[in-house]
Order: C-alpha cells, then structure tokens, then sequence
C-alpha cells in the first residue's frame, strides 16, 4: 500500500488517514492486553500506574487451593472431555459428510453446526429447561455435554475443510490392497488429516475453556470454572489476583496462536501440495 | 432411450450392482454422521424447540386448584361469580396451604397482579376461621379484595393450561379480560425499550467496527508480506484470548482509578476522573474491542485476494481514486463485508457477560433479561418467550446475509 511518486495532495491526506485510523485500531486492540499483564506483577494492591515495586504476590494467591486451583481443576476436567468427545463426534461426521452423497445432507450439515447461530443464551436457556427435566443440573456431565454441543460445530467445520484437500484415491488404494475401512481410516486417512482434527480439537478445548453464559445457567458451586470465578470476581471485587489469573490465560492463547497457526499452516501445506 | 434398451443383461446387473454399492456408501456416510446427529437433534434442537412450548405452556393454577380452574374457565368474567366458586377457592386453598403447594399458584396469579401473591398467603393463614357458608361473605371478611373482579378477572386468565401472556408480553402487550389485546400497563412495558437498546448497541458496534476495521484488514492486505504476518498475529492475539479476560483487562483500564483515567489526570487533558465504566461508553469499548477480529478476518480473507493491479488499472482508465475504490475495489470485498457484519451484528445481539460487568443497570440487553427471568425469578415462561423474541431477530438477519452476499455476486458478474 505505497503511495505513487505522482500523488495528489487528497490522495496524501488519505494515505495519513488511513494509517491514522488503523494505528489507532491496532494500539486499541493489542492494547488493553500487554498494558494489563504487568500490572498482575504489582507489589501493591492499586490496578494503576505507576507501579510501586515488583512482587508475585498476587501468583501465590493464584496457586492458593481455592478458589484458583479448584476452579483450574473442574475446567481442565471439563475442556478434557469436552475436547475428546468433540473431537471424537465431530471427526467421524466430518469424514461421512465429506466421503459420499446422502439425500439432505446439506440440511444436515447446516443442523451440526448451528449452534454457532444461535446466540449462547438462548442455547444456555434450552439446556438449563431440558437438563431440568432429566436431572443433568448442577452436574459435570451436563457441563461437558452443553460443551460438547458448542464445541463440535467447529471441529466438523475444521476437518470437513481438511478432508477437501484429501486425496481418495489412497483409501480407494489401501482397500484394494485389503485393509478393512476401519484399518484404512486409522492408518491412512487420519494420519494424514491429523493437523486439521488437531486444529479442531484446539477450538473445541477453548471453546470450553472460555465458556461462561451456559455455565451461569446449568452449573453449581460444585462446577466453578475458572471463567465463573473470574465472573464472580470482577462483579465483586476485582484485585490484582485476577489480573494475575488474566495475565497466566494471555501467555496461554499466546501458545494457542502458534500452534493453531502451525497446524493450519501444515494443513494448508498438504493441500496446496495436493493442488500442485 | 434405444441404447439402454439394446443393453446386455450382464451390463443391466453391473449397472444396478453399481447402483447398490453405491447406496451402500450414502448409508455408510450416514451412519458416520448419525451419531452426532443424534446428540444435536436430542441435546440442541429439541431443548431450542422446547422453548417454544414453554412459553405457551401454563399448568401452575390448574395443578394446584384444579376445580377453581375449570369454574373460572366458564364464568364470563363480566359480573362477580357466585357462591360456588368462592366455596371451591376456599375449600382448594385450604387444602393446597395445608400440602404447602399453594405458593406455586400464588406466584403465578402474582405475574397478573402485583401483591396477589401475598393476599393469597395471608388468605391461607387465617383459612381456618372460614368455617362454613355463607362463603362469598367469609371470603371478603378475610380480604375485601377477594370482592373486586380484577383478582377474579386474574384468575380466569391464569387458569391454563396454556397462555399468550408471555409471548404478548414480551412486546409489552396483553390480553384484557373480554379477550380483546392491548397496551400492557406502564410498569410492565419495558421489553420494547430492551429490544430496541439491543438493536441498537449492536448497531453502533457493527458501525465501530466497520469504521475502524475494514481500514486494517485493507491495511493488512496490502501491505508488504513481513509487516502483514505481524499486523495479523495483533487482531489473531486478542481473537485468541478468553472473552472474560478481555472484559477484565477493560474493568481494569476504565475504573475511576484505573490506567485510562490516571493518563488523562497525568496528562493534564483532564481535571477530574471521567466515568468510562457502569455506562453505555464502556459497552461500547469493551463490545468494541471484542468483536473486532470477527469483522477484520473474513474482510482480510476476501480482501487478500483482491489482485492490487485491478484498482490500478482502473486508475490508468481514468477512474478518479474514490471511483475506483467505490466501484471497482468495495464490491468486490462485500461478501466478506457481508458475512463480517452479519458475524458481528448477531453475536452481538447475544451479548450478556460484558454489559453485566461494564455495563449500568440501563445498559443492559435482552440477554440479561433472560438470564434474570430463568435463574434468579424462575418464571421460565417470560424466560421462553424473550428467548423466542431474540432468535426471531437473528433469524430475520439472515435473509440480508443472503441478499447482500447474493447482491454482491450480482454486482460483480453483472
């Protein structure tokens, strides 16, 4: 987006506005996350500038058993299962949406991932009523089954665009060759789609992770996910313990960006070998 | 048709062998995709259904005192009932004060009138000095409330088993006794007002970020292959980090007290703290700042395809810079323009976690309401009947999806 050596003063005006609006869009959103994190390394208690001296007291209130600890543990249990149900569901639906014809299948693909469309509160409010009924409130298992509902639509979506790139003709070859379609799944077709159901896997463990509203609605005090306790804790106090709990989940989607980026660049290696 | 006539029998059978096998692998990919389908159908659609149902669905009055229910059904509602219905209220609120199920009803009749709750409570405790008829008078001794014909007009309409009271009321509407619909009294007319701020905070945000990120994503399009990696790893960051992290790192910066405010004092731009948290001004920075890479990335999508010679030859045509951009740049970004907004605008219709902790008690949006109407009031009716409110809004902005993605096609063949 150079400018040419012959433009007009408007045109100059431009350019400078544009690279203006879009600093200001980047500072406005990288901002708020870098200026947060030292603040969580405070020695005092205030959540400003300047900062009166470095100190990790607000980790060792992190690593306290509860709430922090508690709260990581039903989380991680939650995200865990989440992650290999969805996974589990998501890929096997992707490969017979994307391996032959059925009549109403666009229908079906539009049904498996339209819990995107819905907003969260209305899904949250369906799940709260029908787990009422079944005796599911206030339990883990309803928790990773209301999960597993928002997770899965993007590992279908995910491995659905990974197994675009992939090459039949090597299960057509391996089955020929006598492997039973089960053996050439696992030991031709998912080793080599392995970085999109990966991918997937990463959306449905944060989609998890990150998941507050339906957890507001269908879990109990038993169930205290870290995004419930960071909820709990911004609308009644907020100390420098969240911004420390805040600044621990910023290095960690740090880590996620590399790796989801990894495996989408690895995927979209394969396919653009394909295409050569 | 005389080609497949001349065919061989031996080609008729591999062709329906073909046929079959190839009915066997529609069946095999199904049944790949049954089980999931299954899960949906049990665990999403049929609970989105459900709610359907329980907005209509009204069972409380008539579990309770179900005689009361069916003599109200008849009466007309146009004069006070006589003897034996207030001698079956008497005889049904005792026995449902006795089994401790008579709250369950009064609270539904207090959702018709305010205050019916506790006149039938206070009725329960002193049912035992009604001893025998007449009852019509007893019942008035107790409270002479129970001779006005609105709290008998209210529960004629609690009777069940199903209601339009919820739905009509979420668009601040109601049914008169005579079955006519009008205006809901004032107190009651506050769900129009949280549609439209719904509508319209989603509005401004949609504009926000429009404003500031159709020029980024152009930015990151066009801009050399290094300083575009990095550019796009600033809007992947923030997109990878919990939503509730960043709603903390803005209570965080917008306090009284907080970084925002202590820049601006130091700065001298400022004599006093400005309140930028608990209004419409922190929703909107905080909705802002997270929605933002969901309009950014499909826009960079699209935009990066967009070959920069196109608007140059347009140029070397004549095109002023403004014309080409406008007809030869902009329509071909509008199906990622289109789904950006549309990704946008619906989640943030949705939106309940950062207007509850930023926001005051007058920004808040349709969420909370049904967030406030199922978990902490438990009348799962209104909770239903919102609900329907806010999908049927998502649900009309699909069609513009369409027609904007359809329109752009159009556009841009035609």
């Amino acid at each position: 987006m150079a400018l040419p050596v012959n433009a007009t003063r408007g045109q100059h005006v431009w350019y400078w506005c544009l690279r203006l609006i879009c600093a200001f869009g980047f500072l406005f959103l990288i901002g708020p996350i870098v200026i947060v994190v030292p603040i969580s390394f405070s020695a005092g208690s205030f959540l400003s500038y300047p900062l009166p001296g470095f100190s990790m007291r607000w980790y060792d209130a992190v690593v306290e058993p509860f709430p922090w600890m508690f709260a990581l543990e039903n989380s991680l249990i939650v995200a865990v299962s989440t992650t290999i149900i969805a996974t589990a569901l998501g890929t096997l639906a992707a490969y017979g949406l994307t391996r032959a014809d059925f009549p109403g299948k666009p229908f079906v693909f539009g049904l498996l991932i339209s819990p995107l469309a819905v907003p969260l509160v209305i899904t949250a409010l369906g799940l709260y009523f029908f787990f009422a009924r079944v005796g599911l409130v206030q339990t883990h298992i309803g928790l990773i089954i209301a999960h597993v509902v928002l997770a899965v639509p993007f590992v279908v979506i995910t491995v659905s665009a990974t197994l675009k790139g992939f090459d039949w003709n090597l299960v057509r070859a391996a089955e020929s060759l006598g492997a039973r379609p089960l053996a050439a799944f696992f030991q031709v077709t998912l080793p080599l789609i392995l970085p999109g159901v990966l991918a997937g896997a990463v959306f449905a463990f944060v989609t998890s992770l990150d998941e507050i509203i339906v957890a507001l609605f269908v879990s109990g005090p038993a169930q205290l996910t870290l995004p419930r306790q960071l909820f709990t804790g911004l609308r009644d106090q907020v100390d420098p313990s969240i911004v420390a709990i805040a600044s621990i989940l910023i290095a960690f989607s740090l880590v996620l960006l590399v790796v989801v980026e990894l495996l989408q660049w690895r995927s979209a290696g394969q396919r653009s070998r394909r295409e050569d | 048709m005389t080609d497949e006539a001349k065919t061989a029998p031996a080609d008729r059978s591999l062709e329906a062998k073909l046929r079959r096998a190839q009915r066997r692998r529609s069946l095999n990919a199904f049944l790949l995709v049954a089980p999931l389908l299954l899960f949906i159908l049990v665990v999403f659609a049929g609970p989105i259904l459900s709610l359907l149902y329980f907005s209509v669905d009204d069972p409380k009055l008539a579990e309770v005192m179900p005689r009361t229910a069916e003599i109200v059904a008849e009466w007309d509602g146009a004069e006070l009932p006589g003897e034996d219905a207030y001698a079956t209220v008497v005889e049904e609120i005792r026995a449902a004060y006795e089994d401790r199920t008579v709250a369950a009803a009064a609270m539904r009749l207090n959702y018709e009138i305010s205050g019916f709750r506790s006149m039938v409570m206070r009725t329960g405790r002193k049912i035992r000095r009604i001893t025998g008829p007449p009852y019509k008078e007893a019942l008035i001794g107790l409270d002479e409330r129970w001779g006005d014909i609105a709290y008998w007009r209210a529960i004629k309409a609690s009777a069940g088993p199903y209601t339009t009271r919820y739905l009509l009321a979420a668009v601040d509407l109601e049914r008169k006794w005579d079955g006519s619909i009008g205006t809901a009294p004032p107190e009651r007319t506050i769900y129009i007002d949280y549609l439209e701020r719904t509508f319209w905070i989603s509005f401004w945000v949609l504009a926000w970020c429009i404003a500031i990120g159709y020029p980024m994503a152009y930015l990151i399009a066009t801009t050399g292959r290094r300083l575009s990696r990095i550019l796009l790893a600033l809007v992947l960051l923030p997109f990878w980090t919990s939503l509730l992290v960043r709603t903390a790192a803005w209570v965080v910066l917008l306090q009284n007290k907080g970084v925002v405010n202590d820049s601006l004092l130091y700065a001298g731009l400022t004599d006093e703290p400005l309140t930028l948290i608990f209004n419409r001004t922190g929703v909107y920075v905080a909705m802002v700042h997270i929605l933002l890479p969901f309009l950014v990335l499909p826009l960079y999508a699209v935009m990066r395809n967009i070959p920069a010679s196109q608007t140059r030859a347009a140029a070397s045509l004549g095109a002023k810079p403004v014309a080409a951009f406008l007809s030869v740049y902009l329509p071909q970004t509008l199906p990622g323009l289109g789904a950006g907004c549309i990704l946008v605008f619906i989640l943030s219709l949705g939106f309940y976690i950062t207007p509850a902790l930023i926001g005051g008690a007058s920004d808040q949006m349709l969420s909370y309401l049904i967030a406030e109407f199922a978990t902490r009031t438990g009348n799962w009716g209104m909770a239903s009947a919102i609900a329907i409110l806010l999908l049927l809004s998502v649900a009309a902005l699909y069609p513009v999806y369409r027609g904007l993605v359809r329109g752009a096609a159009g556009f841009r063949f035609g």
